[in-house]
């Protein structure tokens, strides 16, 4: 069964048409890299598939429905970056956030909320650094206590905006340990990723990007030479050798 | 109760309003929009002046929001046509604010309304202009407003807490799940608005500006807890009404702007003196830092 | 009319023309170094200095008091870049909370000033929204010379701005002094800043900075078109503003300025060859256009296609 069909999606970003009629369709249980080089959207797909930001046209629908429904169900985890760590709040409250959505307005977090957030940072390893000042944690930690945020939210299909970029060797190890136990769980993940070398390593299915779906399907058939050539245009070998 | 305990009452109320809402202000990163909006409001007191020949609080307090709203309207629509952030603010602010003062120079005079008395204020006049208020008596006019503006903006920080911690940290996860970010962000926008023009009897447009960023940046540097920083900010903001007041005494000079400049004392001594982010303790932990930020590397 | 023939105001027009031109390239600058709101910061932190310049020279002298505006203004720069660097206060912060203090402190004194110093203080006051009309001939030339100074440095270095602004790693390659550049960046800016508050005012000084180059985005994609439109702009505006405010007793100069450059803003808005909305409009239907009739032409039949693509995976 497919949790998520985009059809003909178009988006642009300022001036610029950065998504181009894409299509795809991902099915239950998959692991999906989403790859292609720098400007090819792949941010801005994460971001208008969850109507963060404006498309021209197209549709977008999980498990068969609108998001605004789905809601509960799908798991947003933006690129590091994207937020100031120097906010005063700490890892704990920073997991806690995945859950105001379930608490409802007017309502305070309270015990069970609380259990909930320590164990899923638990999972992540962090559970010792649960009352540290975020801006004190390392990138690594910042990007696993990102991930608890996510697991809190107990959805079943999630978006992961480069979980992997710039984290050591651990963090990236406790990540893909949870993704693939998300996998196992039945659940559906997308994650953007640039490091090109360890895609079919990590993930069951990728979809090749550039402004449009270039390719899509189990990692095997799609991940060849030829495809990602085509994805990254004459720019692949200045990424290698950089 | 004395005419200096009525003057430093409105002050703190003033102080405290002010801590709270600046507390979510620098950290939404919108310094420069309280900036801009206590400049604007002067145009909704004006407007409103002229639609109702009144200066009374209701009408100034819907004045305000109105001219609040207009401006993070329009700063957001110019954003949103590619003028940078700033220049956008710089752009609209500006210009209601001109014809705000070229409205009162033109069509009201001096005879009630005057632009140094808004932007200075003149809270020396506070006291005498009282209203009655059942229970309490006679209650200068501009206190009550301030008190009553108090409330709504504890109930509506409170009522959202969790709300505004999430959307300043993080908007897009805050979206995601499902929280009306933008609608929030012009509840907030109208609280800046409201908390602006009811402290400007007391401080005038202008100072306020001062109140709202100064205590709450240096509440910022003392604690890392969030429901801290609000209190502390409040506390701040209190304190620099008071020691602006005594200044003012002491050099027979202008009370707001003495309060103005008093945050800016409270600022310097935490910028220094802070246990957590001061100048000083970093110097003296800058060898700590370093070893314990070894240690996180080790274990992580 | 008459006004018109008087020589001060013909001085005072001339100034407030040139010093809209300085301050419209040199908005240009701030606009690339994407400081738009430092100059509103730096121009209130001016007024501490123009009050201590001249509660000790206890005259008038505009040279005094802009060498007293540029040394508080410079303060002022300097703590909001020490604030920022050596603490997690970001700059916006920084910049609010200078322009406010030093804005109080600057009211603080000018109270003090104005009740010891009797019948003299007057034209302090004028600093607060400006009052070109109360200029003499003799600030009006300090103006001039400095205002044509600050558009011969712009001049002059005109490739190496260029460089500074838009590529500023490959200006370092090509041995500029960035250092020096910023320095100079940060002078002029307090220059123009502090002659112009005698005619504006410190609340709008920012907006003589700000507006013409804002406006003259909407013209042009080319950055010397875009500082002597601006130029232009600052300019005009100016002229008109204080020529509509010298028609009425006691009119702000300020204020008038800043809503004339407004319009000038409003008509670029709409206008504007490179991003005006009517230009926007006109390029975003035929866009929608051509986007719609590259998209399916019978939006019913794409359901099918896509499960059948989806099963084929």
């Amino acid at each position: 069964m497919s949790v998520l069909q985009v059809q003909d999606l178009n988006a642009s970003y300022r001036k610029n048409k950065v998504l181009h009629d894409v299509t795809f369709e991902v099915e239950q249980g998959s692991l999906t890299s989403i790859v292609g080089p720098n400007g090819a959207g792949k941010s801005t797909l994460l971001k208008v598939m969850l109507e963060l930001h404006p498309k021209l046209s197209g549709d977008v629908s999980f498990f068969g429905s609108s998001l605004s429904r789905m809601k509960t169900r799908v798991g947003y985890v933006p690129q590091r970056g994207s937020v100031d760590w120097d906010f005063p709040t700490d890892a704990l409250d920073v997991v806690m956030m995945g859950l105001y959505g379930q608490v409802g307005w007017f309502k305070r977090p309270n015990k069970h909320h609380k259990e909930k957030a320590m164990a899923s940072l638990d999972q992540m390893g962090m559970a010792d650094y649960a009352d540290r000042q975020i801006s004190q944690l390392s990138g690594g930690q910042q990007q696993r206590v990102f991930l608890a945020r996510a697991l809190v939210q107990n959805a079943d299909l999630y978006f992961m905006d480069e979980p992997l970029a710039g984290v050591d060797a651990a963090t990236e190890r406790a990540i893909m340990t949870t993704l693939n136990d998300l996998k196992m769980a039945g659940k559906t993940v997308m994650v953007v990723h640039h490091d090109l070398q360890t895609v079919e390593d990590y993930f069951d299915h990728v979809l090749l990007l550039n402004r449009t779906v270039i390719a899509h399907g189990k990692t095997e058939d799609v991940f060849t030479k030829e495809q990602v050539y085509r994805a990254y245009g004459g720019s692949l070998r200045w990424m290698k050798e950089a | 109760m004395t005419y200096t305990g009525w003057i430093l009452l409105t002050a703190s109320l003033v102080g405290l309003s002010c801590g709270i809402v600046g507390g979510f202000l620098i950290l939404r990163r919108m310094a420069m929009m309280a900036d801009a909006i206590s400049h604007t409001v002067l145009l909704g007191i004006v407007t409103a002046y002229l639609v109702t020949r009144e200066l009374s609080g209701p009408h100034m307090l819907i004045g305000a929001i109105i001219a609040g709203l207009l401006t993070a309207v329009l700063v957001q629509w110019f954003h949103s046509r590619g003028v940078q952030q700033d220049a956008s603010i710089g752009v609209v602010f500006t210009t209601l604010f001109a014809i705000g003062v070229i409205l009162i120079a033109t069509h009201v005079g001096n005879a009630h309304l005057d632009t140094k008395h808004a932007l200075m204020g003149e809270i020396t006049f506070v006291p005498w202009d009282v209203m009655h208020v059942p229970l309490l008596g006679e209650v200068p006019k501009a206190t009550f407003m301030l008190a009553a503006v108090l409330l709504v903006v504890v109930i509506v920080i409170l009522a959202f807490y969790k709300e505004w911690k999430i959307t300043s940290f993080d908007p897009a996860l805050a979206a995601s799940i499902g929280i009306p970010v933008v609608l929030l962000h012009y509840v907030f926008m109208s609280l800046v608005s409201i908390t602006t023009v009811a402290s400007f009897d007391a401080v005038g447009a202008i100072m306020v500006v001062a109140m709202l960023i100064t205590p709450a940046a240096a509440a910022y540097l003392w604690t890392d807890k969030l429901s801290i920083m609000l209190v502390l900010s409040g506390a701040f903001g209190v304190m620099s009404a008071f020691m602006g007041y005594y200044i003012a005494v002491w050099l027979d000079t202008s009370i707001s702007g003495s309060m103005a400049f008093a945050t800016g004392i409270v600022f310097v001594v935490s910028f220094l003196c802070s246990p957590k982010h001061g100048m000083l303790s970093r110097h003296v932990h800058r060898f700590g830092a370093r070893r314990s930020k070894e240690n996180i590397k080790g274990i992580s | 009319m008459n006004s018109l023939l008087s020589p001060n105001t013909q001085w005072v027009l001339l100034s407030t023309l040139i010093l809209g031109m300085a301050a419209g390239m040199i908005g240009c600058l701030a606009y690339w170094k994407r400081q738009s709101l430092m100059s509103d910061a730096l121009s209130h932190a001016a007024l501490p200095g123009v009050v201590v310049a001249f509660a000790l020279t206890g005259s008038k002298n505009l040279l005094v008091m802009i060498l007293g505006a540029a040394v508080s203004a410079l303060i002022g720069a300097w703590m909001i870049q020490w604030i920022r660097s050596s603490s997690r206060i970001k700059e916006d912060t920084a910049m609010g909370m200078i322009l406010s203090v030093f804005f109080g402190l600057g009211i603080m004194l000018l109270t003090i000033v104005n009740r010891t110093a009797g019948g003299n203080q007057s034209g302090l006051d004028n600093f607060i929204f400006g009052q070109a009309a109360s200029m003499v001939r003799k600030d009006v030339v300090t103006m001039l010379i400095l205002a044509v100074l600050v558009m011969l440095v712009v001049f002059i270095g005109f490739k190496e701005w260029k460089l500074f602004l838009f590529d500023p790693d490959f200006a370092k390659g090509l041995g500029l002094n960035s250092r020096l550049m910023n320095s100079l960046y940060m002078g002029v800016l307090v220059l123009v800043i502090v002659i112009g508050i005698q005619a504006v005012g410190v609340i709008l000084m920012a907006a003589m900075l700000i507006i013409p180059a804002v406006s003259a985005r909407y013209w042009t994609q080319s950055f010397r078109m875009m500082v002597i439109l601006s130029a232009i702009f600052g300019g005009g505006s100016g002229f008109v503003g204080t020529l509509v405010s010298t028609m009425g007793k006691g009119w702000p100069t300020g204020p008038f300025i800043v809503v004339a450059s407004s319009v000038l803003f409003t008509i670029s808005l709409v206008f504007g060859a490179e991003k005006g909305l009517l230009t926007q409009a006109l390029l975003l239907r035929s866009q929608k256009k051509e986007h719609m009739e590259a998209a399916n032409p019978n939006p019913s039949v794409l359901s099918p296609r896509l499960s059948e693509r989806g099963s084929n995976q």
